[in-house]
């Protein structure tokens, strides 16, 4: 008798990821575009020793609605990742596991990353 | 590995249709997921109508009906009917469970029915679990000891002793939690699974056992312990209210302490 090879059962294809699990693919995801946009970072901050018309080129180009949107956008992603991360923190320690809690962490965080991207919305704002 | 995607062979496909019997006014619609090893054929998705006025009220209720009644060769495991076996593991509506102690009630609309995630299918709802046992069995799952035993008593315990198991002692290795946890999804070749480490954590947390060393030796390792990567999937799913992401973070913990000395 020949072997049959036998069916992966679904797993994705099915499984409805709660929340916290949510979060956890959305933490690995923000880590990736920051580490990503670290290099932009460095791109643009080599603009400011490279002269005066480099300079202004810069700032034209990151003023540009569409530019500073996605900026902001990778502001909330750094407070989300931060958040996320001091959440994993607590849970190194063995904290914060209990079942019913595990929502109730889950918007301070989400609370707490809108709450820094703001603050420094305004901190920009009032700046300039 | 990752692997979003199914393989050809495991491809779900539409399945047969069956409708309710004339007359019934409460009805309810099942899908399940069904693979007949000696079709040849890929999965397929069978839809039944379930009279409820008919029927028991849990969701293995429903598929004994479907077996009684309807199709005989549909295939699944139980044996309690009342969460202790952990034999009739499935997943429902995609979250993992125990169909015995999931009231049909507790779903809106249709109920889906697929076999654990990410296991090889042996037959419909069945899925092979050898893997997960011998895990389990790697793990030395009785208590380790130099010391002979008292000659006429048991090993006894303190009442404190024997509160540092609750938590840990109900888990029915039903493997809910195993197959919920996209990390043994990837990795199931070489990471334990919240199940087996939860029952790690249980008798490294027994006062009667000696070999505490050993078995944190064991379980020191990137891929065995470390994958764990808090997704929560496990502590969400327990259908035993138990809390395996929690007892992985002590075990994280014990080697931590052990290190500082």
């Amino acid at each position: 008798m020949t072997q049959r090879t036998r069916p992966l059962s679904p797993h994705l294809q099915v499984y409805r990821l709660p929340l916290t699990a949510v979060i956890s693919v959305l933490h690995r995801m923000t880590g990736v575009l920051l580490a990503a946009g670290l290099v932009l970072f460095v791109i643009c901050l080599a603009q400011i020793p490279a002269g005066s018309s480099s300079f202004q080129a810069m700032q034209s180009f990151i003023h540009q609605p569409f530019i500073s949107l996605i900026i902001w956008l990778m502001m909330y992603a750094l407070f989300f990742h931060l958040c996320h991360g001091i959440r994993h923190l607590f849970w190194d320690i063995g904290e914060g596991y209990d079942k019913i809690l595990m929502n109730y962490y889950l918007i301070l965080e989400l609370f707490g990353s809108i709450a820094l991207t703001g603050l420094s919305f305004l901190f920009v704002q009032l700046g300039s | 590995m990752v692997e979003f995607t199914l393989p050809k062979n495991s491809v779900i496909q539409k399945g047969k249709h069956f409708p309710a019997e004339a007359g019934a006014t409460r009805t309810k619609q099942v899908e399940v997921y069904r693979w007949n090893p000696d079709s040849g054929k890929n999965p397929r998705i069978d839809i039944y109508h379930i009279d409820l006025d008919q029927c028991g009220p849990m969701v293995l209720d429903l598929i004994v009906k479907i077996k009684d009644e309807i199709d005989s060769s549909l295939t699944f495991r139980r044996s309690c009917r009342e969460g202790v076996c952990g034999s009739c593991a499935m997943n429902v509506n995609g979250k993992n469970t125990l169909a015995c102690i999931k009231g049909i009630d507790e779903y809106k609309g249709t109920i889906k029915i697929f076999p654990l995630p990410h296991m090889d299918v042996i037959k419909d709802l069945v899925a092979d679990m050898t893997h997960f046992y011998a895990q389990y069995a790697s793990i030395q799952p009785w208590i380790e000891s130099q010391t002979p035993a008292p000659a006429d008593t048991e090993r006894l315990q303190s009442p404190e002793e024997r509160k540092q198991l609750d938590g840990l002692y109900e888990c029915v290795l039903c493997a809910c939690c195993s197959t919920s946890c996209p990390s043994y999804w990837w990795n199931s070749d070489r990471y334990l699974g919240p199940a087996v480490l939860l029952q790690a954590y249980r008798w490294l947390n027994d006062s009667r056992d000696e070999h505490t060393g050993e078995r944190l030796d064991e379980l020191e390792d990137p891929f065995k312990l470390f994958r764990c990567h808090t997704i929560m999937n496990c502590t969400d799913t327990c259908p035993k209210g138990l809390n395996p992401a929690k007892a992985i973070a002590e075990i994280k913990k014990m080697l931590l302490v052990r290190q500082e000395g």
